[in-house]
């Protein structure tokens, strides 16, 4: 009975962990890029002068704010989940891992926050120079912010420079670059700021294409459709070339992740396929209905047409991840990473023709592209995690030895109050970022309406002078 | 051993964090428990604008006291959580559902009455929450080995229920105050008026949960009421009945900023008084910070970044409270 429970309970804290940094990590995925974003509109208004940017500014601020406030919230749950429910987890990593994160909150957190404020309801206060630097401040935060989180999770993928101690915990060893730097982190942290610029631009883009459609000739709308899909054609090819370096680098470090990200159940010692599609099939241990290109796999990550690859036949059972979701999750991914660039090519061409802001099925498809980013980042993060399964510090740590000792009611009650209210809290909040998101950029778009700045009484005026 | 015991060095900072979580994260849940106090519109709106600006950097120091355990003192962090475990999902929901009202209630004017609730009630139980897993800590933890050891509804006790309590007063007096502080006219009448009343409910409370804790633990007997500690103890509620006659003089005097800082020095008091409870424990008679510690490197390592770090972090912050000084109201800035 003790045994039931104590799997029920592992299973219940995986999929509450599972869903909540789920839900957080949308929200950062979006305001680092729009962080990024806004940083850019202000400064080409401060230099140029031109009303259109600080309306895109005005514009994209009100929809930076409620998307912060979601990624704040969602954070500080996620600060504590690794003590409610990875106590073990926390006592031996903690040692490792928990100076970063102070580190995170120190550089990172503090600087976002403390300049947030300023950069929301200061403008009539702090003056356009002094305002500038705050919307810098948040957008270097976030991406400090990024660094650090990414470091602790690359080095529960891929530990390097711990040592272990006489009471099983993983102690630091003399170089803390050797630990912050770990091999897989530098694949990771470009391949995920990447990911949040392009989830930003294919968002703007989307909002952007939506608006033209309505209306050709909306400057706001003009300028935010051109610049998303600068971002797409420049970013786009960029993110591909980084995740094929990011996973030649799991290749090295995590085998068996790329084994069940490629569906190779069985090792091929003369060149390995690559399997486009097939239904992975984890009783049998082969793919159903397989597409596969002979030899290619063996290409791709070896560059040789004949290298060997070992597949999941050469691992113990026990140390498999599911194969099927990384599989699936996988190709998800990679599939949007190329209609992407597909779309930035294709406004390329509209834009030598003279033709971007004209193109309607141009228009159309980046509104249904709008929120592609979102998906290929999920199901990036879903590769990453539950390919590494079943560790939590890969080859050291099994997630079964990492969870909390804590009854599964206690767990089943807190995930069924966190689907509830991040359900219904955060559904509401895309919903208004929906509903800001329709309305078309003015050309007098107005502060954050009905917040502080108007309450506080000063007239947006002086500081924004809007128009086109 | 090395000439500074680095132990006590963290041990002090995350005592700061919480120090500065309580000041300046306090205010802005009291005045989300008082909220349904004040006149829908205009009053209500200028409460929220009265924090707005500086929330988020506020709770940030509750990340900081979290991370900061997980960093320092692994173990005590692996102990703690799982032991509060319902006090702090609670708390967490109750953060989410107050942190999105600041912007949403302007988002929907529609549903601004279900927000303000959401404002409201996330407030009031992420501080009940608080107050609870402080008065569970203080009670004691069951511990066997490196893990907690009790059932999931360990935590629940008269004496815990007390501190919530407890603290619900402590921050909506605090919120109280600081609206005394940044507004005018009838709203700053109303809160007065419930300050005056919060300061009596919170002294009440203090000497209630003071009692109480004599009688959890020998130890906390011993630290308090042995001679000739006693004669250092006895300081602190001496202190803590000359504070509240500060505090009532200050508020009787119409000051606007005194008043919160009398109500902060009280909220000190009551940390020290923990301090002395169980000083050097992380977890009371279970724990203590040495056992609990982070190795030597992990701890020079992020002294080196905080020693730096927060200095920086005050500077700024002080900054950013500087830039929206003065009274919020409906029509402008004084
Ligand atoms: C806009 C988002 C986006 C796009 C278009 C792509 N990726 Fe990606 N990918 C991510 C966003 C992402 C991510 C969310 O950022 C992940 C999760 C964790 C990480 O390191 O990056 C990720 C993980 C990830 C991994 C797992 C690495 C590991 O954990 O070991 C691999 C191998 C790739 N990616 C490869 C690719 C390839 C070959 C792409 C080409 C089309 C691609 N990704 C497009
Ligand atoms: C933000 C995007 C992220 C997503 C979408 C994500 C997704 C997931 C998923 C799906 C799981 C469950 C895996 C399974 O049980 O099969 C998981 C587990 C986990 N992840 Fe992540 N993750 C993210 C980021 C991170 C980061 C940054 C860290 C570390 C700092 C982290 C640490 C963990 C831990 C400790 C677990 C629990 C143990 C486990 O089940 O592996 N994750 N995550
Ligand atoms: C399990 C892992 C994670 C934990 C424990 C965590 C923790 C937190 C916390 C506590 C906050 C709130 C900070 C505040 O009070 O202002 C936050 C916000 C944030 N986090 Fe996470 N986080 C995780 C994953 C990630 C990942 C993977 C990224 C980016 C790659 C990220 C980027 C951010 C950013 C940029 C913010 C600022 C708010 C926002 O942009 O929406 N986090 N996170």
């Amino acid at each position: 009975m003790t045994m039931f429970a104590s799997v029920d309970a592992l299973l219940l804290a995986r999929a509450q962990f599972a869903f909540t940094v789920s839900f957080h990590f949308l929200f950062p995925a979006f305001s680092i890029g729009l962080a990024s974003y806004l940083m850019v509109l202000e400064g080409l208004w401060l230099k140029t002068g031109k009303g259109v940017y600080a309306n895109l500014f005005r514009y994209w601020l009100k929809i930076f704010a409620v998307v912060f406030a979601m990624g704040v919230v969602s954070g500080i749950v996620m600060s504590y989940q690794f003590g409610t429910n990875w106590s073990v987890f926390s006592d031996k990593a903690g040692p490792v891992i928990g100076p970063l994160m102070a580190y995170e909150v120190l550089t990172a957190f503090f600087l976002e926050a403390g300049f947030l404020g300023v950069m929301l309801f200061g403008i009539n206060k702090v003056g356009r120079k002094l305002h500038f630097t705050a919307t810098c401040a948040v957008a270097i935060g976030t991406f400090i912010s990024a660094f650090w989180i990414l470091s602790v999770n690359s080095w529960m993928q891929t530990p390097t420079g711990y040592e272990i101690g006489a009471n099983g915990q993983f102690l630091p060893g003399p170089s803390w670059a050797a630990i912050i730097f770990n091999p897989s982190f530098p694949y990771r942290l470009v391949h995920t700021v990447l990911a949040a610029y392009l989830t930003t631009a294919f968002a703007v883009g989307g909002v952007g294409a939506w608006h033209l459609l309505k209306d050709r000739a909306n400057p706001g709308a003009r300028t935010m459709f051109s610049m998303a899909m600068w971002m797409a054609a420049i970013v786009a090819p960029i993110q591909i070339f980084a995740g094929d370096m990011h996973g030649l680098n799991t290749l090295e470090h995590q085998p068996v992740k790329v084994m069940a990200m490629e569906g190779h159940y069985d090792s091929h010692p003369d060149g390995a396929p690559l399997i486009l599609f097939g239904i992975p099939n984890s009783k049998e241990k082969r793919i159903d209905h397989a597409i596969s290109i002979p030899k290619a796999s063996s290409l791709i990550l070896k560059h040789e047409l004949n290298a060997p690859l070992r597949g999941l036949d050469s691992v113990p059972d026990a140390d498999e991840p599911p194969v099927g979701i990384v599989f699936w999750a996988f190709r998800v991914m990679v599939g949007l990473g190329f209609a992407m660039l597909g779309l930035g090519a294709w406004s390329l061409l509209a834009r030598m023709r003279g033709r971007l802001h004209d193109w309607t099925w141009l228009h159309r498809s980046a509104l249904l592209m709008g929120p592609s980013g979102f998906v290929a980042v999920l199901a990036g993060w879903i590769v990453t995690e539950v390919g590494r399964q079943p560790f939590t510090v890969y080859g050291l740590l099994r997630t079964s030895h990492s969870a909390s000792p804590l009854d599964a009611p206690a767990v089943a009650s807190s995930l069924l109050a966190f689907v509830i209210v991040y359900f219904s809290v955060f559904g509401m909040g895309i919903w208004y970022l929906l509903h800001l998101m329709q309305k078309p950029p003015q050309a007098h778009e107005s502060a954050l309406d009905g917040a502080p700045i108007r309450t506080a009484g000063i007239t947006p005026a002086p500081a924004i002078e809007g128009g086109e | 051993m090395t000439m500074l015991d680095l132990t006590v060095v963290w041990a002090a900072i995350i005592g700061f964090a919480i120090i500065a979580y309580v000041v300046m994260d306090g205010f802005d849940l009291g005045i989300g428990i008082l909220f349904p106090l004040f006149k829908v519109g205009k009053d209500r709106d200028t409460a929220m604008n009265s924090i707005a600006p500086v929330w988020d950097g506020n709770e940030t120091w509750l990340v900081l006291g979290g991370g900061g355990l997980l960093a320092a003192f692994p173990l005590a962090y692996a102990i703690i959580l799982p032991a509060l475990y319902a006090p702090l999902i609670a708390m967490l929901l109750g953060l989410v559902l107050r942190g999105v009202a600041f912007e949403f209630r302007w988002r929907d004017p529609a549903h601004r009455a279900l927000w303000d609730i959401a404002f409201t009630g996330g407030s009031a139980v992420a501080t009940f929450a608080q107050g609870i897993a402080l008065g569970a800590l203080l009670q004691g933890i069951s511990v066997s080995g490196r893990a907690y050891s009790g059932g999931w509804w360990e935590w629940l006790s008269p004496f815990s229920l007390l501190t919530g309590f407890g603290l619900v007063i402590g921050y909506a007096l605090l919120g109280a105050c600081w609206l005394n502080w940044k507004t005018e006219g009838g709203l700053q009448r109303q809160v007065v008026t419930y300050a005056g009343r919060l300061g009596i409910a919170l002294l009440i409370v203090i000497v209630a949960v003071s009692l109480a804790t004599l009688t959890l633990e020998n130890s906390y007997q011993s630290r308090w009421l042995s001679f000739p500690g006693v004669l250092a103890t006895a300081q602190v509620p001496l202190a803590t009945l000359i504070v509240t006659a500060l505090f009532y003089r200050s508020l009787s005097r119409r000051k606007d900023a005194q008043p919160f800082f009398w109500a902060l020095s009280l909220f000190g008091l009551c940390i020290v008084g923990l301090g002395i409870s169980i000083w050097p424990d992380v977890i009371p008679a279970r724990v203590t910070i040495w056992e609990a510690a982070a190795p030597y490197r992990s701890q020079l390592f992020m002294l080196v970044g905080g020693g730096v770090l927060v200095p920086v972090i005050l500077a700024y912050t002080a900054w950013a409270y500087w830039v929206f000084r003065g009274k919020v109201s409906g029509e402008g800035y004084h």
